[in-house]
Order: structure tokens, then C-alpha cells, then sequence
């Protein structure tokens, strides 16, 4: 099924958009389309404390850059991402490593 | 469609409009750029980009784009300009210029840039040709912008330091030698939004993965307060308190480095006496930061075994900016933190090259001693303030635009002004600079885009190139970078170029010796024992060799002084907390802690009427300073002009999410789109500055819709300290909400 993934250590995104223009251009999408779509969510804890996280996530127009792999490129999302916190590869490895982060996602992708 | 070539360069300001220092690879077919990603072989950013860099196409090949020199052929304000030849062009600016040196003395034309980045070069060698010691960041109150927390450093260590992330080495974190600062306090800054003053910001999340803990002092919640260990969630502008009552406790609690401190540290007993008038509790009360978080951060940072300080502009932005960033230096300095991995590390332009000569002699020889000498007799600001004098050679940029009203001691009448929108961007009171530039007899405005300073005031627009088009060198501090130009758009020429040819015209014997810019740079470059192109056939970057360039220990090794000994680069070979130079130059030779002039103690009934401090000028990746709006694929992230207000305020105010708002004052109001939101405090607000409209009508009275989106024109202007620098009000002036009123 989906042999391929990204796995996003997301506690290390800062919602800097960088993904999303990368896939933009990648792409040459117009305003409005994008495979990859950053979501800021701000709340508050049980001591009161206020936390901001970060996650993106892939959409139907995420190719998982087919023609860049071709090259044995990353994903161009996955390698200009600033803090590095995004990792392509094989379903099967991605989820081994995620079990090491302690808040990862996993988003497994078959390209439509 | 011809083949793709692929080349290696540093993006450095046009174009990203940044600080810079990343590698990027150009992607270039049929001589346009076709595409951009980042250099996995550059140690600085090692592939990564940025939305600018990667939205570069789109801002290049901008339909709006200002490809031709343009002359102003209505009324100025009316937006009706016609293309002229270079030639043309620089004809006109050299008879327009030599005009007013004849009449009125070169002085009476200013040089105005925005933020640093890559314009010091060209643009003084432009100004000195011409004969006018008048540089200056026309409207940025108190030249608030890193030269504060520079002059604290270069008067007490001689030298300038940053946090150390690995930056000096090739193999970066790789590199044996460099340990991760167990802490960092973050002070004033959100990294991951910017990459200020040399330094990339998501360094510092790179120390992070990498298990250093942040301390963050910051008035908002970030992402990265929200994952700091400890944050001081500090009181707009009370910085220097905060500082000075670390500083005391970890004296008081004897957790300073003892060894350092008696070896290589002048003036600690007095430091000791300072901070002690700032105890704890007087210091929570004056920065709304419990006491407790105070202690526990001072002694995580100090028990440290290593740690670092990454400082952002909020510091020079205090009241007496230059003494707040000596408080600051004061914490690396008892604790040893200096030139230690993990710590400050002090930082010299890789191989000792600089872009521009600094020292009398160099410009003596370039420019004559007649301009060396009207240097300090006829800057603007020079006699009333003494850094400005005898730290660096700005204008000051207060005294200039009252003096450009006044015209005393005398008239200012034409302004050369270059990666600078003054009405739109950096001028706090902007009518008022506004107003007073409509006055003048000749504008220059060398731009990429229109925008409302181009509208408002240009008589002519001289195009410049992106870092694609153009070749440029950095040594800022590390690596030494070429910038080879791959593409060509319109007639777009370099800043360097274009200052180059107007310079030979004004001062031929001075410059005759170089006929190109790269000519130029070679020269400069001379020290690292590499041309220009030997640089670039190198792969485009070079790092400084064992020796003063280079990491770690320098004082011990005897690396940092003409003479050869241990020690720091001051004249008692320490460093000298009890600033000499401050007390020489009639200011406090101490740090010490100044209130906003705007605040609930200061202006009591002020406060009352205006009881939201208004913080603006943070940083976005989408948009740097007031650029970048006409770019879809960054505006598409942030299409309006935000305000960030905690619900219980806006709750307080009626106020709905994405209501649009005044924010008002004695100044005036502007307009912005409610942002309900946890990241502020109650009795704050936040606010994007650098917003106009590139999409509306840019003819007078529009301006881009400047005057509705304009932040800085309620924000009030001097509140300069004995020093002249530091202290422009953009993070603590008061306002209130309102709800905008519908026209019946």
C-alpha cells in the first residue's frame, strides 16, 4: 500500500511556511494549491501555560516529488524545511524511527 | 528550451531582501532563472532555504518590477514617470547633485539606508566620492538596530561576539571542538522567524535538537517560549532591569566564573555595585516577571558549564539601548562564557576581510583628508552625541530629519536613498519625515518595486538587481562568499555598480585605480589570499584559517592583539566592564536601567487613556521589513495586516476575530484585522509593521494606502539616551482599540 512516507518530528515545526512554497514551486502551483499545508493550533495548559504547535500535513496534490526522486532527490519540502525536522523514506523505516521521537507523525502518502 | 545549468551562490539582500549568508543554487535556462534550492554543500544553511528565497522567481520576473531607470515627469506624488537611459540617469543625478555641493556644501545631501544587509559598501562609497559624511538610516529612531549592542561590545571586549552554534567551523556540528551551549537564552528574538545581523536563525533550533534548553525573554508566547525551559515573560522595554538583576544574583550567589573573572574581567567590583540596586524583588515588580523564574534562569545560565546569549533588536529598542546590551554583556563576562565552544564566540569578518575600508587612513587615501576631517565637523549629530563621533559613522537619524525641517545649522536639500522605503517601512513619526522630505530639492530612490516612498518622493528611480544579477562578495562573519551574477533582468544594475560609476564621476583620482567592481573586490579580498574567482572556482565560500579567525581560546593563544599577548583586544587586556570609553565620551561607564518613556509608571494619565502597549517590528518569514507584499505565493500566507489581541481583551472591546480595528493615539490610527490570540498578554498587542497596499493606486493621496496601514506613524519619535543610539519607542508605545465607525 504506501510504501513511502514523511515522517515529521512536529514538535520541532515553527510554522515558517517554508514547506509550502517549496512545494509551490516544485510544482509551479498557483495561489490557492498546495500539497503540503502548515496548521497552528494555540492553547492553553492545565498550569496555564500556553503552547503553540505547528503541523503539517500532505494533501492530494502532494506527489511525493516523483521526478525529483527519479534524480534521488528528497521531496523538496523535506529538504528545505529550516529546522530540518521532516525525513522522506520507506513506510517500514519511518515507522521504527518514529517510535524513538517523542511527538512525530507519520504521514504515509500514496499519490493519486 | 535549452539545458538547465546549475550554480552555486550566497543569496545576500535584493531578492530575499535578508541579512543573508545562505548557499542557494541558481537554476538558469535561457539565461533566466527557472528555479531555487538550497546548497547542500554551503555550511551555513547546508540546503535549507527559506518562502523568500524560494519565491525568488516570482519576485524577479514581478510584472511590477522596476526594470528601467525612470524620471519623474508630473507633479512629485502624481506617480508619472517615464524611462530614461542609464546614461541619462546618472547625468541627471550627477548634475543635481554637483548642483547642491556647489550652492549649498556636500553635506546638505544625505544617504539614506534601510537595515544593514549588503548597502554599506556601495552606498558610502558613493557618499564620501561625493564629499558628504551624511549616511544615515533615515527615520529608524536612535538608530535602534545592532550598533547599540555593537558599541557595548566593541568598548568593553574589543571585539564583537555571537552565540556560538557552530558558525566558524566547516564541519559545524560535526566538528569535535564545538560543544552545544547547555543553555541559550534567547533574548528578544523568535530565530526561527529571521536570520538577523549575521546569524541564521534556525541555528538555534539546530542547538536545540542537539539538547541545549532555551531561557527565553520575550513579552509574547513563540513557538520557542512555548518550548523554553524557562520564560521570562518580560515587560516591553524593561530588559536592562531584568539583565542588571541577573547579573546580581548570580554575583550575590557567588555562581560567576571566579578564575575568569580575576584573570580577564576589569571593573567587576563596580559591576558588583551596580547590579546590587537591583535586587530581585524590585526587578520582578519593574518587568512583570515572578521572582522566582528570575533566580531559577539566572542559575540555570550561570551553573551552566557552557552557554550562550542570542540577543535580537528589542535590546537596542529599550530605553538607552547601548547601556541595556552592556548589561547583557555583563552576564557572558562574569561567567566566562566568552570564546569557550558552546559560549560567545567572538566573531571577526572571515580573514579579517571587509567589504569597506573603516579606519581614517583607508579613507583618507580614498577619499581625501578634507572629508576625514568634515567626518566628525559637519555629521549630522556628531557634537551632541559622542558614539556617533567616535564609534561609527552615521548621521544621526533624529537630529537629521529635525534638522531637514529647520535647515540649522544648515539646509539639507537632496537625499540619495537606497534599500530604504522611509515613508513605508523604518520612520517612526513617518508624516513627519514625510512632510519634511516633500520639501527637498532632489530625490533619488534606487528600488526594485514602487512603493510609497518611490510615489511619494522620487524625481528619479534607478533599478537594482536581485542577488541572481549581480556580483558581490560577503564576509560577514563567516564564510567568506562570492556572488557570481548568472542572470540579467531588464536593465537592472547592482547597488555596487551603479554607486561605482557615480562615484569615479565625483571623485575620479581617488578610484582610479580599479576600472570594474570586481577590480574592487579583489582588492578588498587581498588579505584571505584569494581573488574574486578564485573564490568562486573554489565553489563559492572559504572559511578563516587557524589564527584570529578562528575558534576557540584566542585570548589564551595571544590571537586577538596587535601586540601579540594573551588577553582581550583592550588596552588593559581584559575585559573592561567599567567602560572607559563610555566615561571618556561623558556617558555612564556603568549599565543601568532606564523606564520607557511610555508606560503606566512614566506617563500615568497617558496610561490611562492608552492602556495597551503596542509591540511591533517581530520578524516574518514572508515578508522582510515592508517587502515582499506583491509576491503571491508569500502574500497568499499572510494576506492582511494583523493585530494579535488576547481574548479577554477583546472581549474588554467587543471586538470579534477578524474584525478590522483602529489602533490609536495622541498620532493618529491605523488599521488592522483582529487576530484573537494567546501569544500577547492582556495589556499588550502586536502588530506587523512594514504594511502598505501594492495593489492599490500608488499615485498621491494613496500611496499604496500607506496612511491607513502605516504603524509607525504613531509611534513618537526621539527619546535618544546620552548616546544617540538605542532607545526608538517601536515595542512600548501606548494605544488603545476602537471599532471602526461605518460611514453612514
Amino acid at each position: 500500500m504506501a510504501k513511502y512516507g514523511i515522517l515529521i518530528d512536529y514538535d520541532f515545526c515553527t510554522g515558517c511556511h517554508t514547506c509550502e512554497v517549496a512545494c509551490q514551486q516544485e510544482h509551479n502551483y498557483p495561489v490557492g494549491l498546495n500539497g503540503i499545508k502548515v496548521t497552528e493550533y494555540e492553547y492553553q495548559l492545565a498550569n496555564g501555560k500556553v503552547k503553540i504547535d505547528y503541523m503539517p500535513f500532505l494533501t492530494d496534490l502532494c506527489d511525493l516529488c516523483m521526478s525529483r526522486q527519479a534524480e534521488g532527490e528528497r521531496p523538496s519540502c523535506v529538504k528545505h524545511c529550516q529546522t530540518a525536522c521532516m525525513k522522506f523514506g520507506l513506510t517500514t523505516d519511518l515507522t521504527a524511527e518514529a517510535a524513538t521521537r517523542p511527538r512525530a507523525a507519520l504521514h504515509t502518502h500514496v499519490p493519486k | 528550451m535549452g539545458k538547465i545549468d546549475v550554480y552555486p551562490t550566497t543569496a545576500w539582500s535584493a531578492g530575499t531582501g535578508c541579512h543573508g549568508g545562505c548557499g542557494q543554487n541558481l537554476h538558469v535556462q535561457d539565461g533566466k532563472l527557472v528555479k531555487i534550492e538550497g546548497n547542500e554543500d554551503h555550511p551555513w544553511n547546508q540546503g535549507r532555504s527559506c518562502p523568500r528565497a524560494l519565491a525568488l522567481t516570482q519576485y524577479m520576473y514581478h510584472e511590477n518590477r522596476i526594470t528601467q531607470p525612470l524620471i519623474r515627469v508630473g507633479e512629485r506624488g502624481s506617480g508619472k514617470f517615464e524611462p530614461i537611459s542609464w546614461d541619462e540617469a546618472l547625468d541627471y543625478c550627477e548634475e543635481k547633485m554637483g548642483g547642491i555641493r556647489d550652492e549649498y556644501g556636500a553635506e546638505s545631501v544625505i544617504f539614506v539606508q534601510g537595515t544593514g544587509r549588503d548597502i554599506g559598501g556601495p552606498i558610502t562609497f558613493l557618499a564620501y566620492s561625493y564629499g558628504s559624511p551624511n549616511w544615515v538610516q533615515l527615520g529608524l529612531s536612535g538608530h535602534s538596530c545592532y550598533t547599540p549592542r555593537l558599541g557595548a561590545m566593541k568598548t568593553t571586549l574589543g571585539e564583537f561576539a555571537v552565540a556560538d552554534c557552530s558558525q566558524f567551523l566547516e564541519k559545524r556540528y560535526e566538528d569535535p571542538e564545538w560543544e552545544a551551549p547547555e543553555y541559550i537564552i534567547v533574548w528578544g528574538q523568535n530565530p526561527p522567524n529571521g536570520c538577523p545581523d549575521g546569524f541564521y536563525g534556525p541555528w538555534i533550533v539546530d542547538c536545540m535538537q542537539r539538547g541545549s534548553k532555551i531561557i527565553s525573554v520575550d513579552p509574547r508566547n513563540t513557538w520557542m517560549s512555548t518550548r523554553a525551559e524557562y520564560h521570562l515573560q518580560i515587560r516591553p522595554g524593561t530588559d536592562g532591569a531584568l539583565a542588571l538583576g541577573m547579573v546580581n544574583i548570580i554575583i550575590e550567589e557567588e555562581l560567576y566564573d571566579k578564575d575568569f573573572v580575576e584573570k580577564w574581567v576589569a571593573g567587576f567590583e563596580d559591576v558588583k555595585k551596580r547590579a546590587a540596586e537591583y535586587p530581585v524583588d524590585k526587578v520582578s515588580a519593574i518587568t512583570e516577571i515572578p521572582a522566582d523564574d528570575i533566580r531559577a534562569a539566572a542559575r540555570a545560565y550561570a551553573n551552566a558549564k557552557q552557554a550562550a546569549i542570542q540577543w535580537g533588536v528589542p535590546v537596542d529598542m529599550c530605553p538607552d539601548g547601548t547601556a541595556v546590551a552592556h548589561a547583557i554583556s555583563c552576564l557572558w563576562t562574569i561567567t566566562g562564557n566568552i570564546d569557550i565552544p558552546g559560549g560567545q564566540v567572538i566573531a571577526k569578518p572571515a580573514f579579517g576581510v571587509t567589504a569597506y575600508p573603516f579606519t581614517s587612513e583607508e579613507l583618507a587615501d580614498l577619499y581625501g583628508k578634507d572629508l576625514v576631517e568634515r567626518m566628525n565637523e559637519k555629521r549630522i549629530g556628531a557634537d551632541q552625541y559622542p558614539m556617533y563621533k567616535h564609534f561609527r559613522g552615521w548621521a544621526q537619524p533624529d537630529v537629521t530629519i529635525e534638522q531637514m525641517e529647520t535647515g540649522d545649522p544648515y539646509p539639507i536639500k537632496g537625499a540619495w536613498i537606497q534599500t530604504a522605503n522611509v515613508i513605508g517601512g523604518q520612520a517612526a513619526r513617518a508624516k513627519f519625515h514625510y512632510d519634511a522630505m516633500k520639501k527637498l530639492d532632489f530625490v533619488a530612490v534606487i528600488d526594485l518595486f514602487h512603493n510609497p516612498t518611490t510615489m511619494a518622493l522620487a524625481d528619479i528611480i534607478l533599478p537594482a538587481a536581485t542577488f541572481p544579477e549581480k556580483n558581490s562578495f560577503r564576509s560577514w562573519w563567516t564564510p567568506m562568499d562570492s556572488i557570481k551574477k548568472r542572470v540579467q533582468v531588464g536593465e537592472c544594475r547592482s547597488d555596487w555598480e551603479i554607486n561605482f560609476e557615480l562615484a569615479k564621476r565625483f571623485n575620479p583620482e581617488g578610484l582610479k585605480r580599479w576600472d570594474t567592481v570586481i577590480d574592487y573586490f579583489d582588492e578588498r579580498m587581498e588579505p584571505s589570499g584569494m581573488t574574486f574567482d578564485e573564490l568562486e572556482a573554489k565553489g563559492g565560500w572559504a572559511m578563516s584559517p587557524e589564527g584570529p579567525g578562528r575558534p576557540y581560546r584566542r585570548h589564551e593563544k595571544g590571537q586577538l592583539r596587535a601586540d601579540g599577548k594573551p588577553g582581550f583586544n583592550t588596552p588593559s587586556g581584559k575585559v573592561e566592564l567599567y567602560n572607559k570609553s563610555f566615561e571618556e565620551w561623558g556617558m555612564d561607564p556603568l549599565p543601568f536601567y532606564t523606564e520607557p518613556a511610555q508606560s503606566e509608571a512614566s506617563t500615568p494619565e497617558l496610561f490611562k487613556k492608552h492602556p495597551l502597549v503596542m509591540i511591533t517590528g517581530a520578524r516574518s518569514n514572508l515578508f522582510f521589513h515592508s517587502e515582499h507584499r506583491q509576491v503571491p505565493w508569500l502574500r497568499e500566507k499572510e494576506p492582511d495586516p494583523t493585530v494579535e489581541i488576547h481574548p479577554d481583551t477583546a472581549k474588554e472591546y467587543n471586538i470579534y476575530d477578524g474584525e478590522w480595528v483602529h489602533l490609536e493615539n495622541d498620532m493618529g490610527h491605523i488599521k488592522r484585522k483582529a487576530k484573537i490570540s494567546l501569544k500577547v498578554k492582556p495589556n499588550h498587542i502586536q502588530t506587523l509593521h512594514g504594511w502598505f497596499m501594492p495593489e492599490a493606486e500608488g499615485a498621491e493621496p494613496n500611496l499604496f494606502n500607506v496612511w491607513d496601514f502605516q504603524v509607525n506613524q504613531i509611534i513618537p519619535g526621539p527619546q535618544n539616551s546620552k548616546s544617540g543610539f538605542g532607545g526608538g519607542q517601536y515595542k512600548t508605545t501606548l494605544v488603545r482599540l476602537a471599532k471602526i465607525k461605518e460611514d453612514a
